[in-house]
């Protein structure tokens, strides 16, 4: 058994399955904050019933993220304690500000957004959706620059071999952090919009209350329309902070062995990166394409992961994969969202049914694209786990190793349950479809308000 | 006598575990008293009292690790490797204990989800006492970190400090079910909580006596100076609050119970930490050799002093909005 080995799946696990929640939070909070504008603004019933529905998909996601959220601050002690130890100075102010910021506001302002109707005004609980949706973003903020910091470490000095910080502004604004966070909050947005049109295009096909998901499909797709391409754009701006700060990463990630010397570096549409071997089985592969870019320049050099010593070079099977993976879904989704375009030109976005059943297809891809972006950028960074600082092996506790064996199967087997479990309510919650007739508090009552009949009666 | 910022920290560590302990004790309690909840009903009105609030509270413990990770980074990783077992068991408890209440209101077949809210707040509040037992035991530390085995923190005191941590937290519990609460319920929370006072007084007793034959070094603190001087106030605090306890359970007063109780924790918290207090990780780590950096200290202080008093006043307002008996069916569901 090996301690290093079983640290690292434990923490890949839990981290894997924890990143699905939050994902969806962050961009589901800013719906349903866009949802209560409409809400309050227009007085049209429907949008009330609409908050109302997504909360209870928002309230059970947001458990199951609590909980898996928790772990992984836990594991940075239990599992990786001389990495936490050597890094302290550093990074742990970041999760301090972390739990300080944006835990309390979210779960302060929770249980008002759940459970507070009857008691305060409109505006006040709009005003917790609010700053829910705002503690899910300074979340993503705090945990962006610590990841970002062991991608990028700066604003440091070493002290007889201890880390001493230097600059925490340095140290949050580390040269990752703006694409790394962006690019972190654009998938989930992302994430959640095509999540969202999937619900709502399943409900069309079904012809079941097409005015009410016609509505949340119309918010989803616009959200989308809006932050599919920027992403691509972000992405870009990434992979040239990454080929700059962390050459041997992009070199994973793009399966480039060689570094060119004569012309361009060709970019691997498809190949076999085979570590063993220090090449590609299988190759095909574009002129030039990579130094076009990267440098965006026909011949600009990019460095080959052969330029690296062995033992500091990520797995490159793992990482030009789940890279391709990622990128292809997110120009997927630049694809249907032409085609959304296509057909709300013509008016008929709410009746294609092959459009539809796109959507409910396509729903799971986004989160796919979140695990396989971490993979990328996690096993990109090996084999260290602050770059250039400390190696993984390194990092972990001085414990036995079958302590983690044993907490590594209980995960497997809680998360299983817990996953399981939350699908199995989601769906239901989904099968019974939204309330459109339980009494609204009175206080939540606007005066000239447009009852959801009235609706229904257009369509 | 001037405060250096190492103990300020300490004090503000101290202070966040106590609000953790207080806060999230009483929802755990509720978790232990849900099997003797008589219906459904009941059982929603015991998981409503807490509802809104819970993760809030939860939320003091995630920031307790983040602020000791961050002031004091040895005592995060030297405990959290030692004491591997029992903090993992502790958050599987809190794992189960908090999805429970998603999904136990998502269902109509609530049995599964009522017995995973009893058996993750049994596991939490167990792992949380050995981890405290194992914290008292002490920790062996060379270079700065762990060099023990898993099980060094396996012995009866941990056992039985695990379960004074059981009766303790069902005291909280039942006397915040009976500001919470009325009728039926309320009654029995009465009685509950006037059990759970005698063993939880017994409990404490049993742990203050055996700590000085488990720990020697621990108990010897109490008589240096100047801790001689004042800490016999700590077991008076606790008598004055065991005798406040009783006397307003007996008088059914709502809200001074709750109060008691706090107070009672509150002396053996203090009790416990004047005697290891210089020592962050008995037996040898003291609280200078943990401290992070000072400019990292200085750094999250700010943070706190700016930010904290704006959580608090929330936190109070969150109260505020939720104060008052638990009305039937407020579920969002």
């Amino acid at each position: 058994m090996d301690l290093v080995f079983l640290s690292r799946l434990q923490f890949a696990f839990t981290t894997a399955f924890h990143i699905l929640f939050p994902t969806f939070t962050i961009g589901l909070a800013f719906f349903l904050v866009v949802v209560e504008v409409l809400w309050l603004r227009s007085r049209d019933e429907m949008y009330y019933r609409m908050y109302r529905f997504w909360v209870k998909i928002f309230a059970l996601h947001f458990a199951v993220g609590v909980v898996s959220g928790i772990t992984l601050e836990f594991e940075f002690g239990t599992n990786f304690s001389h990495f936490s130890q050597y890094v302290a100075n550093v990074m742990a102010p970041l999760l301090a500000f972390e739990g300080m910021t944006a835990f309390f506001l979210e779960a302060g302002f929770l249980g008002i957004m759940l459970f507070g109707w009857n008691r305060v005004s409109p505006s006040i609980h709009f005003l917790s959706t609010c700053l829910v949706a705002l503690g899910a973003t300074l979340s993503s903020f705090w945990i962006m620059a610590a990841n970002a910091w062991m991608q990028t470490p700066s604003g440091f000095e070493m002290v007889d071999g201890e880390l001493m910080v230097r600059s925490f502004r340095e140290v949050i604004f580390n040269p990752a952090f703006p694409t790394h966070l962006s690019h972190m909050i654009l998938a989930s947005y992302e994430t959640s919009a095509f999540a969202i049109a999937g619900i709502a295009a399943w409900f069309l096909i079904r012809k079941e209350h097409t005015a009410f998901f016609g509505r949340s499909l119309k918010i989803a797709l616009i959200m989308a329309a809006v932050i599919a391409p920027a992403q691509v754009m972000i992405g870009d701006m990434k992979g040239l902070s990454t080929a700059k700060h962390q050459p041997a990463k992009l070199a994973a990630m793009e399966g480039h062995w060689e570094t060119n010397t004569e012309g361009g570096a060709a970019f691997k549409l498809f190949a076999i990166p085979d570590m063993e071997a220090e090449r590609n089985r299988l190759e095909i592969s574009v002129p030039n394409g990579l130094s076009y870019l990267i440098t965006h320049s026909r011949d600009g050099r990019v460095q080959g992961l052969k330029d690296f010593p062995k033992e500091d070079r990520p797995n490159a099977l793992i990482t030009y994969w789940s890279f391709r993976v990622m990128v292809g879904i997110g120009f997927l989704f630049i694809g249907v969202m032409v085609w959304a375009l296509v057909l709300a030109v013509r008016k008929q976005l709410y009746t294609s049914t092959p459009f539809l059943k796109t959507l409910v297809a396509v729903q799971p891809l986004g989160f796919l694209a979140v695990v396989m972006g971490w993979i990328t950028t996690e096993v990109g960074r090996q084999p260290w786990v602050a770059y250039g600082l400390m190696r993984t092996a390194e990092g972990v506790s001085p414990i036995h190793p079958g302590n983690v064996l044993w907490s590594f199967s209980v995960f497997i087997l809680f998360f299983g349950i817990i996953g399981t479990s939350y699908f199995y309510y989601i769906l239901k919650i989904l099968r019974s479809g939204p309330d459109l007739s339980s009494p609204i508090p009175p206080v939540q009552i606007p005066s000239g308000m447009r009852p959801v009949e009235d609706v229904l009666k257009e369509v | 006598m001037m405060m250096d910022l190492v103990q300020l920290w300490m004090a503000l560590v101290g202070l966040v575990v106590i609000l953790y302990v207080i806060l999230d004790g009483f929802g755990l309690g509720i978790g232990l008293l849900f099997p003797t909840a008589g219906t459904e009903e009941e059982r929603d009105t015991l998981m409503n009292a807490i509802a809104p609030i819970w993760d809030a509270n939860q939320t003091w413990i995630v920031f307790g690790g983040g602020a000791l990770f961050a002031a004091f980074p040895k005592i995060y990783t030297v405990l959290f490797s030692a004491l591997y077992i029992p903090l993992l068991t502790f958050l599987f408890g809190l794992i189960f204990r908090g999805v429970a209440f998603e999904f136990r209101a998502n269902t109509q077949n609530k049995k599964a989800w009522n017995r995973a809210f009893f058996i993750g707040s049994l596991v939490a509040v167990l792992g949380q006492g050995f981890t405290l037992g194992g914290y008292i035991t002490g920790v062996r530390v060379v270079d700065g970190a762990f060099a023990g085995g898993p099980f060094d923190w396996l012995n009866p005191f941990t056992l039985i400090v695990g379960l004074a941590l059981v009766v303790g937290y069902i005291l909280l519990g039942a006397t915040f079910l009976i500001i919470k609460t009325e009728g039926t319920v309320q009654e029995r929370a009465f009685r509950q909580a006037f059990w759970a006072a005698l063993i939880t007084a017994g409990f404490m007793l049993l742990v203050s006596a055996w700590t000085p034959y488990h720990a020697p070094e621990l108990a010897a603190r109490w008589f240096t100076e100047p801790r001689v001087y004042f800490v016999w106030n700590f077991p008076l605090l606790g008598i004055i609050a065991f005798g406040m306890l009783l006397w307003s359970l007996n008088k059914k007063k709502e809200l001074m119970p709750f109060l008691s109780s706090i107070l009672l924790f509150l002396s053996a918290y203090l009790g416990l930490e004047a005697a290891i207090y210089p020592l962050a990780v008995p037996p040898d780590l003291t609280v200078y050799e943990a401290a992070a950096q000072r400019e990292t200290q200085v750094f999250t202080l700010w943070g706190v002093v700016v930010v904290l008093p704006v959580v608090l006043g929330y936190t109070v307002y969150s109260y505020r909005v939720f104060r008052g008996k638990v009305a039937e069916a407020e579920g969002y569901h």
